[in-house]
């Protein structure tokens, strides 16, 4: 089943864009929900579903305002998911990270990230 | 209940703070969802910077949840039981006199959970911003969460994003639980 996954933000989750069919995936807004689990698991489930035939070409794009401790977990598993689509040589994925101009701790979060997975990252100022 | 044993405490000590938001009960998920709202909009009127502004909803995002957290395993104790319900935790965001900021929080915690909750914050507090960084990747590639959703990672984070000592105190009120106050100060 090739299906986009699209969830509406709100004042504590964020907007869930995933298209299938040209690989072009989104998370941006505020993820600070107290049980993250809850809210992440069907983006897990989809993913895998989606690494069983992902487009020649994922695009992450994240840009996310804020995230509490228990989201950013949850943020590096989706990315182990699709670090492991790109390891078994599926897609080519690149992760742009997004933070505002003066937001420095978004900007390091980024380099977090970048520094637990091997996905290509590009950070971007917004 | 010993009315001497809450964050006021700890406020007092302080000179020369104006609070900006203050809160006295029982504090739940529903309650928090409603607080976060509200308290961007006292953010938005508050503080200028919004770099600032950033930084101190994060911080208290995370000091809320952590009160959240040790709220809801205290419910689920037979010392709750007997003291009827009658269980509140407090949080108060505070000016100082500097133009910094103070996040105070308050909640009772079985002394059976407090060596862990206190060995990580002298952990931190020892911490450098390097340390501080490596910890907390450290902590996030390896750690599992838990279904209320504390992976140890709120207190590292708190540490890291404030700049600052966190400062805590502990009242013995029984053998079996304490009062937790803890200031999370920003610059």
């Amino acid at each position: 089943m090739e299906e986009n996954l699209i969830i509406e933000g709100t004042n504590k989750t964020p907007v869930i864009k995933f298209y299938y069919e040209n690989g072009s995936i989104e998370i941006s807004g505020k993820s600070i929900p107290e049980n993250s689990i809850g809210f992440y698991q069907p983006i897990y489930s989809w993913i895998d579903n989606y690494a069983t035939k992902p487009s020649p070409k994922t695009e992450i794009k994240i840009n996310l305002e804020y995230f509490n401790t228990s989201s950013s977990k949850c943020l590096l598993d989706i990315l182990r998911k699709f670090e492991s689509i790109k390891k078994a040589g599926k897609s080519d994925i690149e992760v742009l990270w997004h933070y505002e101009a003066d937001d420095e701790d978004m900007m390091e979060a980024g380099d977090d990230y970048n520094s637990l997975v091997d996905l290509t990252f590009r950070l971007i100022k917004v | 209940m010993n009315t001497e044993i809450d964050i006021n405490t700890f406020y007092s000590e302080m000179k020369n703070e104006n609070v900006i938001l203050s809160y006295k009960g029982d504090i739940s998920q529903e309650l928090i969802s409603a607080l976060y709202p509200i308290i961007e909009n006292r953010l938005e009127e508050e503080v200028d910077d919004q770099k600032r502004r950033k930084k101190i909803f994060h911080v208290l995002v995370e000091c809320l949840q952590n009160v959240l957290h040790h709220m809801e395993t205290f419910r689920s104790s037979a010392e709750f039981e007997l003291m009827k319900g009658n269980v509140s935790g407090q949080f108060m965001m505070t000016r100082r006199g500097d133009g910094g900021y103070n996040i105070f929080t308050g909640n009772f915690i079985l002394n059976k959970n407090f060596n862990v909750l206190k060995e990580r914050i002298d952990k931190v507090n020892s911490m450098d911003s390097n340390e501080l960084k490596a910890f907390y990747l450290g902590s996030l590639s390896t750690s599992e969460l838990s279904e209320k959703g504390g992976a140890g990672l709120g207190i590292i984070d708190m540490a890291r994003k404030s700049e600052n000592k966190l400062e805590y105190k502990i009242h013995q009120l029984s053998d079996v639980y304490s009062f937790f106050t803890l200031a999370v100060k920003i610059n």
